[in-house]
């Protein structure tokens, strides 16, 4: 197996991948919360997408991700065999980890992803682990099964009520809350007004609330400052002092609207292509 | 018949500047091989010459310049390449008129020996005929050398220290090698394709590149030098920081670092939508903060973006601008507006928090400050808005802490940069070395080229004592 090559290639939902992608040396020394940026072809952009497994005695790491924008769908593309062009990683700051007694983990569409290898350490570091798992409709709903193996409880909540909960992860957050469960730690990773919903029910709570912000980014090494968001008041650069903040001192509202900051060259580019360009990939 | 020292200075053909606004394409096109062999030919040859004092790698200017005169370009361009791995891209990026011309002695009475030409157009004349010849490889020390970074310092020290028969990885974090050179020069001063040839004789001389590996992250320093063997270790990663001013509003939409915005239009080539796919913001109305050659570099991108009007906004006066006289010049042949003594103090968006204008303050100049130059003074009251729709911030760069962050016992100053002796580069930790801007702060090419030569006879020194 030559480097960078995709071993394994899996459609888990609709537009939905996991690639398991040889890199023995990224394998070995990523942490949970770290990601990987690469690249599909020259001219390509440079992806973001946060490493959700690794097995270094294979020396591959797992990524999953949607193919939603122009660069994610030429990702898309690729079969076994094939090679990315470059692997960048493990880049970020690793998760904080520690026994915070009862963690609960919230993944919103694909953004699921990058919750599980956090699931996982957490687990490991002793905490009880609850799970809520959000999707628009249920063949969306990624990795449950893995998250069923460890969390006490599993809660799956779908916009159109196809699967779990009809509605949103904070409404069934707020009905354990309700309940008198104990949560004292809580990792919310998705869309960002998801995030930004889960953070302002966290606050009323007093529970200590991470997130995983995914601005767009350029090189991933601090140099550029493209993908910096305000977190207290301050400003931080998402790839090196990231990509998790503390959920209740981030700045969604920015953070959202930077995320937008091409939709008018994609909108252009939509009308002149037979596929829309959505976006400039946003990891997770 | 008089001296041909007494002959006018060649002048460098040009691209004119309504033409070049509309492309990418480099601004000067070069000599003519007559042009070349007549500016060598004004060389007089100094017994001491001085030239050679102002280069920081010590070129034998007058050597080279003496083949150049007798029209042995392939050969000028061979004894430049006895000390400078670069020629190409010194040739167009060197502040020469600071340097080695700054010194000729033909400066004093009339205009210096144009040395930054004639070693262009020997470096071209001897890639486009595919004359270069790498140099024998001397017997493998058996010594492993590291070389963090694959900007001019880097570069450089891996070159010589390959030619002393050393073992020596690039590691370059970003997916292409050249640091500085690919991500914040744009290709209408230095095109791509030219520094690429000038990076793969690297490989000629036996030095391996590797990119995509962000040293800090995928290997510490202190995994290169125990996990991986190596048995020195050379920082040169550069002033990889982008500087904000701080000011309110500067995150909107709309206003970038001088970094964020060069590396989408160069390294990630987003000025070519036709063939990448990285979009960058062409703004109708740009302003560039600062007076450098990197502030320069970014209004002359975006005029080349299509921007209907590129303000640069710099808080002295034209004396203090630290740019390159020919930058300053082709930049305002190209239209760009120059507001000096001008600051931003806020930028003003839209409800989309897609910027819509700066507020900027006038200033006169007060008592000199630390660098000796007149310090800028606000004027109260003297607030105007400026209508933008893009910011880019070029005040300069800082260090860039992956490194230091990842690497116990390696000693910074207060601003971060790696503490290193200036003539060997040796560091706080043994084995390893640091030079260019992540030792001095944002310099020169040349002068990163420097610290890298000398750093690269310091690691072999410290090579054989082992």
């Amino acid at each position: 197996m030559s480097a960078n090559e995709i071993v394994l290639k899996e459609e888990i939902a609709p537009q939905t991948y996991r690639y398991v992608v040889r890199h023995p040396k990224i394998a070995r020394k990523r942490r949970a919360g770290q990601f990987v940026i690469l690249r599909v072809h020259e001219g390509g952009e440079r992806v973001p997408l946060t490493i959700v497994d690794s097995d270094p005695e294979a020396g591959t790491v797992t990524l999953i991700f949607q193919a939603v924008g122009h660069s994610t769908r030429e990702l898309a593309e690729l079969e076994v065999g094939d090679q990315v062009l470059d692997l960048a990683g493990p880049l970020g700051q690793p998760t904080h980890i520690e026994n915070f007694g009862t963690a609960c983990v919230i993944g919103g569409g694909y953004g699921t992803a990058p919750v599980l290898p956090i699931a996982v350490a957490l687990r490991e570091a002793g905490n009880e682990l609850l799970g809520i798992v959000g999707a628009r409709t249920r063949e969306l709903v990624i990795l449950e099964e893995e998250l069923q193996a460890l969390c006490s409880r599993l809660e799956v909540a779908t916009d159109d009520g196809s699967y779990g909960h009809h509605g949103f992860v904070t409404d069934v957050l707020q009905k354990l809350l309700d309940e008198g469960q104990k949560i004292d730690f809580v990792l919310a990773i998705g869309p960002a007004p998801m995030m930004r919903a889960v953070s302002d029910l966290t606050r009323q709570h007093g529970i200590k609330t991470m997130v995983s912000l995914n601005p767009l980014m350029v090189d991933g090494t601090g140099m550029c400052g493209g993908c910096r968001v305000e977190v207290g008041g301050e400003t931080k650069f998402a790839c090196v002092d990231g990509p998790e903040f503390d959920g209740h001192l981030v700045n969604f509202d920015l953070l959202m609207k930077r995320q937008a900051t091409y939709k008018p060259q994609e909108t252009e580019a939509c009308q002149l292509e037979s596929h829309c360009r959505l976006s400039e990939h946003l990891r997770h | 018949m008089p001296h041909p020292s007494q002959n006018p200075r060649q002048p460098m053909p040009e691209q004119p500047p309504e033409e070049r606004i509309k492309n990418f394409s480099e601004v000067p096109l070069g000599y003519t091989p007559e042009q070349a062999q007549a500016e060598a030919s004004r060389c007089l040859r100094c017994r001491k010459p001085q030239c050679v004092a102002g280069c920081p790698v010590a070129v034998d200017i007058p050597g080279f310049l003496a083949l150049a005169a007798e029209g042995k370009f392939t050969e000028a361009a061979n004894k430049i390449m006895e000390t400078n791995v670069l020629p190409a891209v010194c040739g167009r990026v060197c502040p020469q008129e600071t340097q080695c011309e700054a010194l000729c002695v033909l400066g004093k009475k009339g205009e210096p020996i144009a040395v930054g030409r004639i070693e262009r157009f020997v470096a071209d004349w001897q890639r486009e005929r595919g004359e270069y010849q790498p140099p024998e490889r001397p017997s493998p020390s058996g010594k492993r050398v590291a070389i963090v970074g694959s900007g001019p310092a880097g570069l450089t020290a891996a070159a010589d220290l390959a030619k002393r028969g050393h073992e020596v990885t690039v590691f370059e974090a970003l997916h292409e090698m050249g640091g500085v050179l690919v991500y914040g020069i744009p290709e209408f001063r230095l095109p791509k394709a030219i520094l690429k040839a000038e990076v793969n004789r690297l490989q000629e001389l036996g030095v391996k590149l590797e990119t995509s590996a962000v040293i800090g992250k995928l290997d510490t320093i202190e995994d290169l030098l125990t996990e991986e063997g190596f048995d020195a270790v050379f920082v040169g990663t550069g002033a990889g920081l982008p500087t904000f001013m701080g000011l309110p509003g500067e995150n909107l939409i709309g206003v970038y670092s001088a970094n964020e915005f060069l590396t989408r239009s160069n390294l990630m080539r987003a000025y070519d939508s036709n063939q990448a796919d990285t979009p960058i913001a062409r703004g109708q109305r740009v302003m560039v903060v600062g007076g450098g050659n990197v502030a320069m570099d970014a209004a002359r991108t975006a005029r080349r973006l299509g921007a209907e009007k590129v303000i640069l906004a710099y808080r002295r006066s034209r004396e203090e601008m630290p740019a390159r006289a020919e930058e300053i010049h082709h930049a305002e042949e190209e239209g760009i507006e120059f507001h000096l003594l001008s600051a931003p103090v806020a930028f003003l968006g839209d409800d989309n928090s897609r910027l819509r204008a700066a507020v900027i303050q006038k200033m006169e100049l007060g008592e000199p400050d630390d660098s000796g130059r007149r310090r800028p003074v606000p004027i109260e009251g003297s607030e105007f808005e400026e209508p933008i729709d893009v910011a880019v911030i070029a005040i300069g760069a800082g260090a860039n802490p992956l490194i230091a962050s990842t690497t116990p016992g390696l000693e910074t100053n207060r601003k971060g940069y790696i503490v290193a002796d200036s003539e060997t580069g040796a560091t706080s930790l043994p084995g390893v070395y640091a030079g260019g801007d992540i030792v001095t702060g944002s310099a020169t090419v040349i002068e990163a080229m420097g610290a890298g030569r000398r750093a690269a006879a310091a690691i072999d020194e410290y090579l054989k004592s082992l």
